[in-house]
């Protein structure tokens, strides 16, 4: 199993979802966070004084999937969050040891 | 009645305000018969000429303006509401509840020390000039007190309305001192400032003492309210110092407000409050003067928030938000000393002018490191002598020089009063929480509570 980690811009996590319902995924996990790449921060102003976000808001999608999902899952989120832009996020895919559902007690895959 | 006034008594006995004499409930058989021997040797009860009165012609145009008086303090109520959300709007999320806490107190605080003190020492009838004591406010029912032989109004909308106003200048200060003031010691400095000082500049003018004598003009407060109050927290701003991590390395560093929702809400609030406080000024329910205090004060409050606006637009190169909520605060300041006085157009004059004025001003105090997370420095203390001076250059109800002197007396009384008292307490007990509790919120600190204990991820409720 893989656990694919995606951390997008905001306003594109409706696009992801659907793109990962479209494939076939059936559950996700997603939390907002704050984080900067190469984009960097921004200036905004506050009654007169500027000053730098670092920071800036991001949405990260956690989805597992089985070994042969990965790929098609991977290429769905990158081609649903794409803007071009810099800024647009990154996809990281890591090794899962094994999943349990906590109902059922079902372990491996099938617990997805 | 009178066994309800004992009762009361009784209750406030422990205060060291009410000396006059013993209260022991072994008297009132005494002092009941003293009353019935009282009743029996007037010549007309108060309730009978009472009622005598509420059939005369001029009783309707009384009775109405008494209860535009109590409206237009249930309005200035509202104005404690809006101070409330503003404040905790402009601050940041982990001092809520204690911006909350110093607001509901101040309003407590300021109808009882009224009550007790401060009424009888702003309007004391004949004194020096200067100084009045004050005594507990509460009077026996006469003819003279609670009919038109007294005003438009009776003794005790009179104490209402005006208790109301004395606790908004406690209020100003709150909003300054923000998000670093030891809470026992700005409860002790906002009692004494509500109790003991505002009632002496209040009495310079509305008490008929040196001011007034003068031909000094203030309609509703510009100086007597929002310029002692502005001055007041101007000098506890000072003896206070910034807020950790304001000012670094030379360079300003914004705190952001964590609520501009509440922040809007809280100036409507108190747009809304104004037009009692102003409208309520007029003392009565003149027709003429209370539709044109009406319109004044909306045109100024209009003028001032657009001022802001396009200012902000221009010279800070953002449309901010804060700022034409103080720009909109900054008009109704500005034509509060002649919302009776200068016409609709200079109104609109008086407003834009305050509206453009706060901002630079708000730049200017930050850039001396004067750290004011609400503005209330430059919209009550700069906008209130502006405000005052409005009305000798706007209208012809009082000349420039005496406006100046009178504005800069409240302003400097309020700055000097408050240097003395909170410079003491600093060095007595302290008027700043610790550097770990400032940075981890006083809302924890002072309190051991949260203002939103269900949202975000530093919550420690389970």
């Amino acid at each position: 199993m893989k656990l694919v980690k995606a951390i997008i811009k905001p306003f594109k996590l409706e696009e992801v979802k659907e793109a990962l319902a479209d494939i076939g995924i059936e559950g996700m996990t997603v939390t907002e966070v704050k984080g900067f790449g190469r984009q960097k921060g921004h200036t905004e102003i506050y009654r007169g004084s500027e000053y730098t976000v670092d920071f800036l808001p991001k949405v990260m999608i956690e989805v597992v999937v089985d070994d042969a999902d990965a790929d098609k899952t991977t290429e769905a989120i990158v081609k649903a969050a794409k803007t071009g832009k810099i800024g647009d996020g990154k996809v990281f895919i890591i090794p899962v040891e094994t999943a349990i559902r906590i109902r059922t007690d079902e372990s491996g895959p099938e617990a997805l | 009645m009178k066994i309800k006034k004992t009762l009361l008594a009784l209750l406030l006995g422990s205060s060291a305000f009410l000396l006059a004499g013993s209260l022991g409930a072994q008297e009132l058989p005494v002092e009941k018969a003293a009353e019935v021997v009282e009743a029996a040797t007037d010549a007309i009860s108060f309730e009978d000429g009472y009622a005598a009165f509420m059939k005369t012609p001029g009783a309707a145009f009384f009775t109405i303006s008494n209860l535009w008086l109590l409206i237009s303090a249930a309005l200035v109520f509202i104005m404690h509401l809006g101070f409330a959300t503003v404040e905790s709007g402009l601050g940041q999320a982990k001092n809520t509840v204690n911006i909350l806490f110093k607001n509901v107190f101040i309003i407590c605080m300021g109808l009882l020390t009224y009550a007790l003190w401060g009424f009888n020492a702003m309007y004391p009838g004949e004194f020096n000039g200067f100084f009045a004591a004050g005594s507990w406010f509460d009077v026996e029912a006469s003819l003279d007190l609670m009919t038109s032989e007294y005003a438009d109004y009776t003794w005790y909308t009179d104490f209402i309305f005006q208790g109301m106003f004395a606790a908004t200048a406690a209020t100003i200060v709150s909003g300054a001192v923000a998000e670093r003031v030891k809470l026992s010691s700005f409860m002790i400095f906002a009692t004494l400032l509500v109790a003991f000082a505002y009632p002496i500049t209040g009495s310079w003018q509305w008490g008929g003492g040196w001011l007034a004598k003068l031909g000094f003009y203030d309609f509703a407060g510009s100086s007597l309210v929002h310029a002692f109050g502005g001055f007041a927290a101007l000098a506890c701003v000072m003896v206070l110092g910034p807020r950790s991590g304001k000012y670094i390395n030379g360079q300003i560093r914004p705190i952001l407000g964590h609520s501009m929702p509440l922040a809007t809400i809280g100036v409507f609030l108190l747009f809304l409050g104004w037009f009692g406080f102003n409208g309520g000024s007029v003392l009565n329910a003149d027709p003429f003067l209370v539709s044109l205090v009406f319109v004044t004060t909306a045109l100024a409050a209009a003028a001032g928030g657009l001022g802001a606006m396009f200012t902000s637009w221009i010279f800070l190169k953002k449309p901010d938000l804060s700022m034409s909520l103080n720009g909109i605060l900054a008009g109704l300041v500005g034509i509060t000393a002649g919302a009776d006085s200068i016409m609709p157009f200079w109104a609109i004059v008086t407003g834009l002018i305050a509206g453009v004025l706060v901002v630079f001003s708000i730049i200017f105090f930050d850039k001396i490191k004067i750290d004011d997370p609400v503005g209330a420095i430059s919209v009550h203390g700069v906008c209130g002598i502006f405000g005052t001076l409005a009305v000798a250059l706007f209208s012809d109800a009082a000349g420039f020089g005496i406006q100046l002197i009178g504005t800069l007396a409240v302003g400097a009384f309020a700055f000097i009063f408050s240097i003395v008292v909170f410079g003491l307490l600093k060095v007595v007990m302290g008027v700043r929480v610790s550097p770990e509790e400032e940075s981890e919120g006083l809302d924890i600190g002072e309190h051991g509570q949260e203002a939103y204990p269900d949202f975000g991820g530093t919550s420690h409720a389970r």
